[in-house]
């Protein structure tokens, strides 16, 4: 343990805080200045930050601060002064006709910018950064359309989505499940996949191919048209080109018939104003396939 | 320097100083936490949150155990971009029945607060047992097997009573019929009425499109709920909180 010798200043030495331990002694260098000073301003800043923001709990609720300070305000008010300057152009675009949009360069530019935004955060996870489509979620380059690819017609699919119990308006059409509710007999469907597989150019066994086309016509034709091309009414995809959104293999043509598909679009006229679906109409119609 | 002095006598006291040091910070700790107990506003009165179904308590389960937590976060911050790209702001009460709640503070993929009916269940689905089908750009790892794992809910009753200890409102009647509800959220053509009573607003539906009851049911019954309990179309928020 330490002793308490007496003190052996002179002129000249450091002080020493009088405890030793084994012949070493301590030193009592006082604080820098600036650091001890520095350390005095940050109790008054604290003191001072304290009655300029909500800081003290008391019964009932915080201190609220001199300055009412409010984050909620904050984001309110930053979310506002963004609204308040896209208003004018939001108004005009609301307003405008639909097939108007492309031909003012205001319009067009403003609809392309905030189209990409509202396409990034709402419509990429499904239909891809890029908007190529995914496996069961439509490519947006091309000008293959299930519904319809001018920009009326994508502007009423974003709104009220396709299949979703959501929307009464929602674009709706059911592929029967031809094989799984018994419809059709499993020769009968290897017989209307060959014929696809015909109609599409792909490799196929003629003489299915021929039995299938008595299949399709009965059962295929009414939605899909005698040719293959579709119904867009229907959203019935085209079998003849080589776009597929789940797959044009004989396997996979095999399941679609079987099982069917059912591919749902959610409604966006309740998660996205009407600005934000015009604009991301006339971006989607501006990527390449838009009519 | 009369109190130096006396402030001598702690510092040669080790025994002393440790016990006076921990006296000063419990201080310090009630003076900071307890208040938040009794404060009327630290958690916002806010309508339509609910506890947890059997099913989505299980999804919850699953997300903890497979670390969701590490890359996902579930709070939206109130800042702009955060509420343009998430939707509202998260609010306390959202999480007021989460133990331990699942905020996170590591978006190596996007917040979860709100993903809550933002994609179709075949997306999720899809996604959980392949994120890179449909963003080829993820580094999600899969989680495919959860279609293969089948539960049950033998234990449900435990976690229930468990979340209760803790203070979750969990009642007596809905602990009773945990396990019926349990398996009347995944089967639409069962009657749900109960489950509805219980648990308002609760999704009742074949959640990954299998016959059998599987963790993927009960995850992303889960993440269909997330951040969907409060009507953002009637909430007014307080600006001066």
């Amino acid at each position: 343990m330490s002793k308490a010798p007496a003190k052996t200043t002179k002129p000249g030495d450091a002080e020493v805080t009088g405890h030793e331990w084994d012949g070493i002694k301590e030193f009592n260098n006082p604080l820098p200045r600036w650091w001890l000073w520095t350390f005095y301003v940050t109790i008054v800043w604290a003191i001072g930050y304290t009655i300029a923001y909500p800081a003290w709990p008391l019964l009932k609720g915080a201190t609220p601060g001199i300055l009412g300070a409010s984050t909620r305000a904050d984001v309110a008010a930053d979310i506002k002064r963004f609204a308040d300057a896209n208003a004018p152009i939001e108004a005009r675009l609301v307003a405008a006709d639909l097939t108007e949009i492309a031909g003012d360069p205001a319009l067009a530019s403003y609809a392309a910018n905030a189209g990409k935004a509202v396409f990034a955060t709402w419509c990429a996870q499904c239909h891809g950064a890029g908007a190529g489509g995914n496996v069961g979620y439509p490519n947006l380059l091309d000008n293959d359309w299930l519904w319809g690819g001018d920009i009326e017609a994508i502007h009423t699919t974003i709104t009220h989505g396709i299949r979703n119990t959501e929307s009464a308006d929602a674009r709706y059409s059911e592929m029967p499940k031809f094989g799984a509710d018994g419809l059709l007999e499993a020769p009968q469907i290897g017989e209307v996949v060959h014929y696809v597989l015909q109609l599409s150019g792909q490799a196929h066994d003629a003489a299915k191919a021929e039995a299938g086309a008595v299949v399709f016509a009965d059962n295929c034709a009414a939605c899909h048209a005698d040719d293959g091309t579709g119904n867009r009414d229907l959203g019935a995809p085209n079998l003849t080109d080589a776009i597929w959104l789940y797959g044009g293999s004989e396997a996979t043509l095999t399941e679609t018939v079987t099982n069917a598909r059912f591919g749902v679009m959610p409604n966006w006229s309740t998660r996205l104003s009407e600005a934000e679906i015009r604009s991301v109409a006339a971006y989607v119609h501006g990527l390449g396939g838009g009519e | 320097m009369g109190i130096l002095e006396k402030h001598g006598v702690i510092e040669r006291n080790a025994t002393l100083l440790l016990v006076s040091s921990l006296l000063v910070v419990t201080v310090g700790g009630i003076v900071e936490i307890a208040p938040l107990f009794y404060l009327e506003n630290t958690i916002e009165k806010v309508e339509g949150v609910r506890p947890y179904t059997p099913l989505e308590i299980t999804g919850r389960q699953i997300y903890i155990r497979e670390g969701c937590y590490n890359c996902h976060s579930q709070m939206i911050r109130p800042m702009r971009d955060e509420v343009q790209r998430y939707g509202h702001y998260s609010l306390a009460a959202e999480s007021m029945y989460d133990h331990p709640f699942q905020w996170g503070s590591k978006r190596t993929g996007p917040d979860l607060a709100r993903v809550g009916g933002r994609y179709s269940d075949e997306w999720q689905v899809g996604h959980l047992t392949n994120p890179q089908s449909v963003v080829p750009e993820s580094v999600m790892p899969k989680y495919g097997f959860l279609l293969n794992a089948t539960i049950d809910a033998t234990y449900i009753e435990d976690r229930l009573k468990t979340e209760a200890l803790v203070g979750v409102p969990y009642t007596a009647e809905m602990i009773a019929a945990a396990q019926a509800d349990f398996v009347a959220q995944v089967d639409p053509n069962a009657d749900s009425s109960g489950l509805l009573a219980r648990y308002p607003k609760a999704q009742v539906r074949n959640f990954d499109g299998q016959p059998e009851l599987t963790e993927m049911d009960a995850l992303v019954a889960y993440l269909q709920v997330l951040g969907t309990m409060v009507d953002f179309s009637t909430f007014q928020p307080v600006a001066s909180r």
